[in-house]
């Protein structure tokens, strides 16, 4: 872009992603090598900005990283007191009994409900206060490599017009280098892909599949307020063949989470899970929790559910995958975070090995995976995920008792995951189309009024972050054969088909992106490709998100 | 010649403000702060007159909570030389903040005085008028041009209508309007830079002002939401409505 | 109590939005007016006609002929004794003005009060309108400025007060009146226009938006965008009224082809009078037009411009 070099600086460790796993590393490093010198960056405008979890943290990995946390104030502050699993028909909610023995994962007790965003800027406050530098509003743009080892990452151009061109205020990017980086991106980090392929990390294991989770964060009366109710659903509205569930939590000052996950290997191109979600809202075991309520923030971020299978090689020259862009989400527990802190946990002390060892490959991080409880956790789930997309819901409810009840996990088979959910999806012409309520305006809402509350912006003058690779792909693949999948599953509307009769053209409008990664990983030929634009855009969650 | 910016931590602009639940004001706990728009403007605008080589050193002031210390970083990495924070916990009006300015006025001894026209959480607008009435120094608000020759300051400003032309004799007061520039990108490097450069701390009782405020807050509330009104079934009688009962037209 | 309210004059006559404060002033008690600049003498005739006002204070001196702000703030301090408030229409010249009279009296001022609850408890909005703060001012003296929007200005005739004449502080001259330029319409500037007609998605393409072109001119009016017709590409970005664009509260917005997302409602849901043309009766926008007409814009735009060339 400009002739001028970019400005260098060399740090010790550099950590792209301000969310558990990399903040995890930053501190585990701090505390195991008090000198090193550790350089975080986060494109979000502040840490916490991005960060979206329904959330129950086990703390589990919290224990072993600060001890002290509930001294220091981590806000941890509603443990789970009443859960329940809830099988939905269209007017009926029925409980699933016995439920802890019937799945033994979703055991609650010890965690707590608590806003991510939260916990991760009291995260980041500790990290500071240790001594790591934390640079949010900077996006991690280009691996730097040289001689086959990733040397660092650069901070994306900025000030750069729609056109491409360096515009007045253009400021280019800055080259962070380091030993080691880390790379925490969550879910389908975008330099992590590169990494992917430079390193054919995804060599010899499952493909990852994800699910697409959208939340709304609630501010209910008093009286409907249960501090501790943590609620899961699935059935209705889906089929037998789409993977997914409501949550509803309740926690802080009259809180109230509630989301709705799908898993994106869904076949039926007609499905919007912002539909799916806002509707599930009028069912009887939801609705009454909304009366009289206000909808504080919206928001949406695709979830690695591939679970051990999927988990690629972990480590190249120079650098390691921590967190959900690696994978380690127990999708049973529906729970990333503790597994997300560990992996950076490991991944610090690996790298402390290392610079002891000068080895260019943090390579003791695999084996400390494989001896963790991490590793444990997953091996002991593995299946489940599987089985559903194998058997479809009702088969994998049924397997996934019999794992949990007889097998306990100690299954001597693997079930593998066969697709990409990009290719699962099914032409427009044999699918059935899904009638949608409309909005109501008060417990229901239209997606533009949504994502204004995910406050989202980015800079107006920059080129589109949504690359799509091939128009005449879009016309002949997405719109001829599925109808365009994509103005369904963005959860913000960033999709839009104009002049549907005469001339079908797809419009994107990037600025209501809301990073969740989901078209991605779900366009039928990979015809999209998320870069990450200008640092310090998209949304900026609210404290209680 | 030395130039003085006042910047103010506010809810950022990208934010929808939320008024709490027993309306005593507006939700501010975790909720992402800036730097006020109109200030950055003000700072970019300091920043500008230092490359031209009319300013020769450029001083921050924020009076708030110790967190405003972020704000004043920020303004260092677009340029400033050195900030001072005067720190309270008390809401800040403009009659107080005008005052702990006129204090530092008096011992930083600035000729030029760039502030933003309103902080976008008060929207008070008043600010930069009160400090020149108080030094007793010409003022030039709602600024879209600042230009600076021999001891003047000729100022464009934004009047209802067009635009209108002063000229003041330095020392100075100058408001920021909107269109005066587009504040730089604070970049990494000048961050990491602006980590290093002085800042001190004082207290309003250290210059001798009482923050206390005049006006209390009774309460807040939303906004009733507009509802529709009425159908009309031609453009006649569109107009005959907003000629005879809205009288707009 | 006496109030006295700092007029906003043009080429003699009294504007709209200082005959809202004498209104506004009203309430709080009798009202004198302040008139100061050129044409003061004109301007003053001009007040001592409005209704509700008592006596007018003419400065036709040269010291503030120019209404600066130094001149005319020393004016109103050397006036306040004896008044218990003093108010301004919310006009660039009193915002300019009122603060820094309010410093040299020692007063917090209180700008944009949309509604009076008594002498000392004012509403005001915050956080450009999100939210309205009900404030109550423990100064013996209150300074503020109030929005023309909230309240009916005075008629133009039917009071007689006297006139008296007022002279400004001698000052330090260290300010300078250069000169103005007004904005001779080609049109108004979105952000301060009167009326403002907008176009959305509706108008499907850029020929189309000329369209609004004649029914702006006849209304004096802005040109609008919504985020929709920007993005498509049928104007240019400085045209978007919105939540990322321009916020707007003109007298009158008409919004023509635009569906209402809450993205642009953001910008011009404070408008005083709203107008919407959409062919779909489930527009968004509906839910909050004062004026709702449901058809095809395309032959509605010809009928009002016929309509508006009637004469009223």
């Amino acid at each position: 872009m400009s002739e001028n070099p970019r400005e260098i600086m060399e740090f010790d460790v550099v950590i792209i992603g301000g969310g558990p796993s990399g903040l995890a590393a930053a501190i585990r490093l701090r505390q195991l090598a008090p000198d090193t010198s550790v350089c975080l960056i986060e494109k979000g405008s502040e840490i916490g900005a991005h960060i979206l979890s329904g959330a129950v943290v086990e703390p589990r990995a919290l224990d072993e990283l600060l001890p002290h946390w509930r001294k220091t104030g981590a806000p941890l502050n509603t443990p789970v007191s009443e859960e329940h699993m809830l099988y939905l028909t269209p007017t009926r909610g029925y409980r699933i009994p016995i439920l802890d023995r019937v799945m033994p994962h979703m055991r609650n007790h010890g965690n707590y409900i608590a806003s991510l965003g939260e916990v991760c800027r009291w995260l980041g406050a500790q990290a500071e206060e240790m001594g790591v530098e934390i640079y949010p509003g900077f996006a991690g743009a280009e691996v730097l490599t040289e001689n086959g080892r990733v040397m660092g990452v650069a901070t994306g151009d900025m000030g750069v017009g729609r056109d491409g061109k360096p515009g007045d205020n253009y400021a280019p990017g800055m080259e962070l280098r380091a030993k080691y980086t880390i790379f925490a991106e969550g879910c389908r980090g975008s330099l992590t892909k590169q990494v992917m392929e430079m390193y054919n990390l995804r060599k010899g294991v499952d493909p990852q599949t994800y699910g697409l989770g959208i939340k709304e964060l609630w501010e209910v009366p008093a009286e409907l307020h249960r501090p501790g109710l943590v609620q899961h659903s699935f059935g209705w509205p889906l089929d037998d063949r789409t993977y997914g569930g409501a949550w509803m939590y309740h926690f802080g000052e009259n809180l109230v989470s509630y989301g709705f996950v799908v898993g994106l290997d869904y076949p039926n191109t007609w499905l919007s899970p912002f539909d799916e979600m806002q509707r599930v809202k009028l069912h009887p075991s939801f609705r009454p929790y909304f009366e009289g309520g206000r909808r504080l923030s919206y928001g949406g971020r695709a979830l690695s559910e591939g679970g051990l299978q999927s988990i690629p090689r972990l480590t190249f020259p120079g650098g390691m995958l921590v967190g959900d862009t690696a994978g380690f989400l127990n999708v049973p527990k529906i729970k990333g975070t503790h597994t997300a802190m560990k992996s950076g946990m490991l991944a610090a002390e690996a790298v402390a090995e290392a610079f002891l060892t000068n080895r260019v490959e943090p390579g003791s991080y695999t084996r400390r995976i494989r001896e963790s409880w991490l590793w444990d956790e997953l091996r002991g789930v593995r299946n489940i995920r599987p089985a559903f997309a194998r058997f479809g819901m009702k088969g994998g409810a049924l397997y996934s008792g019999i794992d949990a009840m007889l097998l306990r996990g100690r299954a001597p088979w693997t079930l593998h995951t066969r697709h990409a959910d990009n290719e699962t999806l099914e032409p427009a012409s044999i699918s059935p189309k899904i009638d949608y309520p409309k909005p109501d305006g008060k417990v229901t809402f239209d997606k533009l009024s949504s994502v204004f509350l995910s406050n989202t912006n980015h800079e107006e003058d920059q080129p589109v972050h949504l690359k799509v690779r091939s128009t005449s792909m879009w016309k002949t693949v997405n719109w001829d054969v599925f109808r365009s999948p994509e103005s369904r599953y963005c959860p913000a509307g960033v999709y839009e088909v104009v002049d549907e009769q005469a001339a079908p053209a797809l419009q994107i409008n990037s600025q209501n992106c809301v990073h969740c990664k989901t078209c991605d990983i779900k366009d039928p030929t990979q015809n999209i490709d998320w870069v990450t634009p200008e640092g310090a855009g998209g949304p900026n969650y609210p404290g209680g998100m | 010649m030395k130039v003085l910016v006042p910047v103010k931590r506010v809810i950022d602009y990208n934010i929808k403000p939320r008024v709490k639940a027993d309306g005593t004001g507006v939700e501010t706990a975790g909720v992402k702060m800036s730097m006020n728009p109109f200030d950055e403007i003000a700072v970019e605008e300091a920043v500008r007159l230092k490359e031209k080589g009319v300013a020769t050193e450029i001083v921050v002031v924020s009076i708030g909570e110790a967190k405003s210390q972020d704000t004043l970083r920020t303004a260092m990495a677009m340029g400033a030389d050195r900030s001072i924070l005067v720190e309270t916990d008390s809401v800040t009006e403009p009659l107080a903040v005008a005052k702990v300015l006129k204090a530092l006025v008096d011992k930083e001894k600035p000729d030029l005085v760039i502030l933003g026209k309103q902080a976008i959480d008060d929207d008070m607008n008043a600010t930069g008028q009160m400090l020149a009435g108080l030094l007793g120094w010409p003022q030039g608000t709602f600024a879209s041009k600042v230009e600076l020759h021999d001891g003047k300051a000729t100022v464009t400003r934004e009047i209802d209508g067009g635009l209108q032309t002063v000229e003041l004799a330095l020392p100075a007061i100058v408001t920021a309007d909107l269109r005066l520039n587009e504040p730089r990108y604070a970049s990494l490097p000048n961050i990491m830079k602006a980590r290093k450069k002085p800042m001190e701390k004082i207290t309003p009782a250290d210059v001798g002002v009482d923050m206390t405020p005049r006006l209390s807050i009774v309460s807040v509330a939303e906004p009733t939401g507009r509802k529709a009104g009425i159908k009309v079934g031609s453009a006649a009688e569109l107009v005959a409505k907003l000629r005879n009962e809205a009288k707009v037209i | 109590m006496t109030v006295l309210v700092l007029l906003d004059h043009e080429a003699g006559a009294i504007r709209q939005a200082s005959r809202s404060a004498i209104t506004a002033a009203s309430k709080l008690g009798d009202v004198d007016v302040l008139v100061v600049g050129r044409n003061a003498a004109d301007a003053a005739d001009a007040a001592a006609k409005l209704p509700g006002v008592k006596k007018v204070l003419s400065a036709a001196d040269t010291t503030s002929a120019d209404e600066l702000a130094e001149p005319v703030a020393a004016l109103l301090v050397s006036l306040a004794d004896g008044y218990s408030h003093i108010l301004g229409g919310s006009s660039a010249n009193s915002k300019n003005i009122l603060p820094r009279a309010a410093a040299l009296l020692d007063v917090q001022p209180i700008p944009d009060v949309v509604e009076i609850i008594d002498a000392d408890t004012f509403v005001r909005p915050i956080y450009a309108g999100s939210a309205l703060a009900t404030v109550k001012s423990s100064d013996a003296k209150k300074v503020l400025t109030v929005r023309a929007s909230a309240f009916d200005p005075v008629a133009t005739e039917g009071g007689s007060a006297p006139v008296e004449s007022v002279a400004t502080p001698a000052g330090e001259d260290t300010s300078k009146f250069i000169g103005t330029e007004l904005s001779q319409s080609e049109r108004p500037e979105l952000e301060s226009a009167r009326v403002v007609v907008s176009g959305g998605r509706g108008m499907q393409n850029e020929e189309n938006f000329k369209l609004l072109e004649p029914l702006a001119d006849r209304l004096g009016a802005a040109i609008g965008a919504s985020r929709a017709a920007v993005d498509a590409g049928f104007v240019p970005n400085d045209y978007q009224v919105g939540q990322t664009g321009k916020i707007v509260a003109p007298e009158l917005y008409i919004a023509m082809g635009i569906s209402g997302a809450i993205q642009h409602l953001a910008g011009m849901k404070d408008s005083k009078v709203i107008v919407a043309v959409n062919k779909d009766p489930e527009a968004p926008i509906f839910q909050i037009a004062d004026y709702a007409l449901v058809g095809d814009l395309f032959e509605v735009l010809p009928a009002l411009e016929a309509e508006l060339d009637k004469a009223g």
